[in-house]
């Protein structure tokens, strides 16, 4: 399987990744690879085994087979803003800094709030920011160790156009810095729109691995739409 | 783990109405329940009325034996908490009104009544009691306990009775000198003495004479009637006290009410602070969604049920010894054993908070764990404070069995040992709360497993 990447070697590599739960087949022989700073994509129907891969690359879950090769550090993003809303903005980041072992932790706070520019509400409880802002500190603790890939579950999900329209930003402007950035999510638009490279899955397989241009070739380019050539992508191959 | 412990307490820090009632229905709880159990020490009011002249004595048989009426209030008073009133009414209106359960009226001629009973024209002494059972538990309380008294004086004079009979039976097998009021002192032959009489009369006459024979049948009934008598010296004895108690105790090492009130009111508040505080605390990493993220190679998951324990394990010595030190007020403690009560509350917090994670580790949510948590230690507490006899064996075997799975009985068997010398042995219930940290901490990780 191909796919148009950035320059330089991959920054992850996975190979033949195979997960099941019981009876239930959630991955099944997935392999792909993805380089510095490039914006990948997954996508898929529901049951198709996004979070599973997500969790598989994070280290939440092992494989039963298959190897994955990540030079670097890799940062997690889970879909449900992993915070604890008693705590303030800046104790989130300190508590996380430390369990992430960052050498500076002082300093990768005011990097993040820099970043995520939430400086004024540092002191603000968790609990009394707006979904948008929970955010962006979930995704600032998913970087404070200066991960080689950061993996967004499902980012924006529960945001309105305009928080979601901020979080795309913030990510283009990590890949740009050259963080690789793998994300789950069901809004095709998206995937289309900020996805340098989309892999599709369907029923725990990688049915597709390419940018969206190359998935419209693949149905004859006559599709109406981005969301029509992935329903008749996946209807074709059975899924 | 240390930055995650310091989360935990900053979150507490900001949750001060919980931690309030986190600590403060526990305490009140644990404290309701120890002194529930043994009894809160007050004696119920009773009136005494004693209308027996300050100058009479009860004798029996002519001998001073001693028993007046500062005797007779004395042993009422020791089993209630006595009101002396003066007169009838007096103790009849405290008994309407509520101020007292009861009234024990002894009559005037109740000294009379009791001596008759040595006489040869006895009459059955009667006390009188008023009560008042609008409280019915504690109506069954004063009948038990004037029941007791009455059991009790009946066996005193039942006793006396018969040492009184046994020098009237001694007189007349043997003999000697009988005073009698009015009439003075006068001699006793006694059966002995008649026998030895009759027997020299009887060398006397001639063998074969018809006086002879007639006289061997007195001299043999004389001797009959002795030996019977001499047997019915022990059974009176047997008839005053039919059944005496001779207590062997035969297993359990029990320790004094107090301590085990004490014991009981430490454990319940140690289960539920702990076990509430660990349940939750371990709930809300799923319920903040931060779970994953902690889990993911930060802290681990057993990493994070260990700091889930130690901070049940800190909580719990702080607010168990804040009660300790509330409790010295009330009741002794022997605080000379401080490092054997230290011990204790270390094996049973961590015991507590061992169960306590492997709750908080089924639930996702923490008002799900809340309630697991209390559901579930409850009964327990109350089956482990279930004592011996008050079920069949089969049940109490199975209790037993039962009480043995969870962290509640070893903790407080080792609370009880550490509070007092006499109570259940320290290092056996230490090692049982070794096994239950172990067989716990090992379920909550297996959970654990489940919520990836």
């Amino acid at each position: 399987m191909g796919g148009t990447s950035k320059d330089g070697a991959p920054v992850i590599e996975a190979q033949g990744l195979s997960k099941s739960f019981g009876e239930q087949r959630a991955l099944h022989e997935v392999s792909f690879s993805a380089r510095r700073g490039e914006l990948l994509g997954v996508i898929g129907p529901n049951g198709a085994g996004k979070t599973t891969l997500l969790s598989i690359l994070a280290g939440i879950r092992e494989p039963d087979s298959g190897s994955l090769s990540v030079p670097g550090q890799i940062g997690w993003v889970p879909q449900l803003a992993g915070l604890y809303r008693r705590l303030t903005v800046v104790e989130n980041l300190r508590l996380f800094a430390h369990l992430e072992r960052v050498a500076d932790v002082d300093a990768a706070i005011e990097r993040m709030l820099d970043q995520t520019r939430l400086g004024e509400r540092r002191d603000d409880r968790i609990g009394t920011l707006s979904g948008g802002n929970q955010q962006r500190v979930n995704i600032a603790i998913g970087l404070l160790a200066e991960p080689a890939v950061l993996l967004l579950d499902e980012p924006s999900t529960g945001l309105d156009p305009r928080q979601r329209e901020r979080l795309w930003e913030f990510v283009l402007d990590l890949a740009g810095s050259g963080t690789t950035v793998i994300y789950s999510t069901h809004h095709l638009l998206e995937a289309e729109r900020y996805g340098n490279r989309l892999l599709v899955l369907a029923d725990g397989e990688a049915v597709f691995d390419g940018t969206s241009d190359q998935l419209h070739d693949a149905v004859g380019g006559s599709e109406r739409d981005f969301e029509a050539a992935f329903v008749r992508y996946l209807r074709e191959r059975g899924h | 783990m240390g930055w995650l412990l310091l989360k935990d307490l900053q979150i507490l820090r900001r949750s001060p109405l919980v931690v309030g009632l986190l600590i403060a229905y526990p305490v009140v709880l644990g404290v309701l329940i120890g002194f529930a159990l043994s009894g809160d020490g007050s004696k119920p009011r009773v009136a005494f009325l004693n209308l027996v002249p300050d100058t009479e004595q009860f004798q029996i048989g002519g001998e001073d034996e001693g028993i007046d009426r500062g005797i007779a209030r004395d042993e009422l008073c020791s089993r209630v908490e006595c009101v002396d009133v003066e007169s009838r009414s007096e103790a009849e209106r405290k008994v309407e009104d509520g101020d007292v359960i009861a009234a024990l009226i002894l009559p005037d001629d109740l000294l009379d009544e009791l001596e008759s009973l040595a006489s040869l024209n006895p009459r059955q002494p009667t006390v009188e009691v008023l009560v008042n059972e609008d409280d019915p538990v504690k109506a069954s309380l004063v009948d038990d306990r004037i029941s007791a008294l009455v059991t009790e004086a009946n066996l005193i004079l039942s006793r006396r009775i018969s040492d009184e009979a046994a020098t009237y039976l001694d007189l007349l097998i043997e003999g000697g000198v009988f005073d009698l009021p009015l009439i003075g002192e006068f001699d006793v032959l006694g059966l002995e003495r008649s026998n030895a009489i009759l027997s020299a009369v009887r060398s006397q006459l001639p063998t074969g004479s018809a006086g002879r024979e007639a006289l061997d049948r007195v001299i043999r009934f004389g001797r009959l009637a002795g030996e019977n008598l001499d047997f019915a010296l022990p059974l009176l004895g047997a008839v005053a006290e039919p059944i005496s108690v001779d207590k062997t105790v035969v297993a359990g090492d029990s320790s004094e009410l107090d301590t085990f009130a004490i014991a009981v009111a430490v454990t319940v508040t140690l289960m539920f602070v702990t076990v509430l505080l660990v349940a939750g605390s371990l709930a809300l990493e799923r319920e903040e969604n931060a779970f994953s993220r902690i889990t993911r190679g930060l802290v681990g998951k057993t990493g994070l049920l260990v700091e889930k324990v130690t901070l049940g394990i800190a909580a719990s010595v702080a607010v168990t010894l804040l009660l300790l030190a509330a409790l010295t007020m009330l009741v002794s403690i022997d605080w000379g054993r401080a490092p054997l009560i230290l011990l204790a509350i270390l094996a049973g917090g961590a015991g507590f908070a061992a169960f306590g994670a492997a709750i908080g580790s089924s639930a996702k949510e923490v008002r799900a764990s809340s309630l697991l948590a209390f559901m579930v230690s409850l009964p327990i507490a109350f089956l482990s404070l279930v004592p011996s006899g008050t079920v069949s064996g089969g049940v109490y075997d199975a209790i037993e069995v039962f009480r043995a799975l969870f962290p509640f009985d070893p903790a407080l068997d080792a609370m009880e040992g550490a509070l007092e010398e006499g109570g259940p042995d320290l290092l056996v219930a230490l090692l049982h709360t070794a096994a239950i940290v172990a067989a716990y901490g090992a379920l909550a990780r297996l959970a654990l497993r489940r919520f990836a």
